[in-house]
């Protein structure tokens, strides 16, 4: 199933794992962030629903 | 319906959230679909061995690395001219992605070249515009974080992202302004003859689809996390001056 990479196995492996590295850790990065940031919201918009004193 | 209704970011969330779940699993689709096919069923350059596979992932970072650029230089422009908030947030949210496609960019480049060139890198006019586009993100990004009031840090950005630009543009056409240096010229060609084999070809184009989904995806998403994160902003800020 795997391809013969022969010499090059490093160079090819590695970009692999850097790129798709890079890749999933900007998606989660991004998710996470936006998951945060919703709660955030919601926390405060329910906060400033409440009569004050 | 006029393009202008989604300055409105409550139109802007409603309209991407139901657009997101489908532009998210086409990404997915394309890109897994592109790496396995280029990865495992394509054979090697007869040149460059298999680092040929290094291509799928090089050249669509790039491009999306430019073309993110060019987004948020179009979205500054409206910010500049139209004043509306959701472009600007839009220009704020691709930054993170273009800066991130330009090091898979930078980072692949390296490793493809160490065994190509005999070298990590070289100050070659197309990877040097390169590093300075990826310098011009962090400068972005870092502006937004360091000033407080959005709409000044709005206008300051978009005025880099216009100077940027010219390097963004060097970083395209290095090659042809300068025929020196270590990098080829444009793999890929609308002409035949000049364009890569089919063999390379078609899982290149799946995997360019599949960039190109996944920056929209991300910006629409982080899209709304900025227009979220601004309302909270200005809900706190209302919160301590009661």
């Amino acid at each position: 199933m795997m391809p013969e990479l022969g010499k090059y196995a490093f160079a090819v492996l590695a970009s692999y794992g850097v790129g798709l590295g890079l890749l999933a850790g900007l998606v989660i990065a991004s998710i996470a962030r936006s998951r945060r940031v919703r709660a955030e919201l919601e926390q405060i918009e329910e906060r400033s629903k409440r009569p004050h004193g | 319906m006029s393009i202008w209704e989604y300055a409105n970011p409550v139109k802007f969330i409603r309209t991407t959230d139901k657009v997101l779940p489908w532009i998210s699993v086409g990404a997915v689709l394309c890109l897994v679909t592109g790496l396995v096919w280029g990865f495992f069923f394509t054979p090697d350059d007869f040149r460059q061995g298999s680092t040929v596979k290094i291509f799928y992932l090089h050249v669509p970072a790039a491009m999306m690395a430019i073309n993110a650029w060019v987004m948020m230089l179009v979205a500054s422009l409206v910010w500049i001219i139209r004043r509306h908030h959701v472009s600007a947030l839009a220009a704020r949210a691709a930054a993170p992605v273009g800066a991130t496609f330009t090091l898979i960019a930078l980072a692949t480049g390296a490793l493809w070249g160490q065994p190509m060139w005999g070298t990590w890198w070289a100050w070659d006019p197309r990877l040097t515009s390169f590093l300075v586009l990826f310098l011009f993100y962090l400068g972005y990004m870092a502006l937004w974080s360091a000033i407080e009031n959005d709409d000044t840090a709005a206008d300051l950005t978009s005025i880099l992202c216009l100077v940027g630009s010219v390097f963004a543009i060097l970083s395209r056409y290095a090659v042809l302004f300068w025929n020196q240096g270590l990098h080829q010229g444009a793999s890929l060609s609308l002409d035949k003859e000049e364009n890569v084999a089919d063999v390379f070809w078609y899982p290149a184009l799946v995997c360019i689809a599949g960039f190109v989904l996944l920056f929209i995806a991300l910006v629409f998403l982080r899209t709304q996390t900025e227009i979220r994160a601004r309302r909270a902003r200005a809900l706190m800020a209302r919160e301590r001056q009661a």
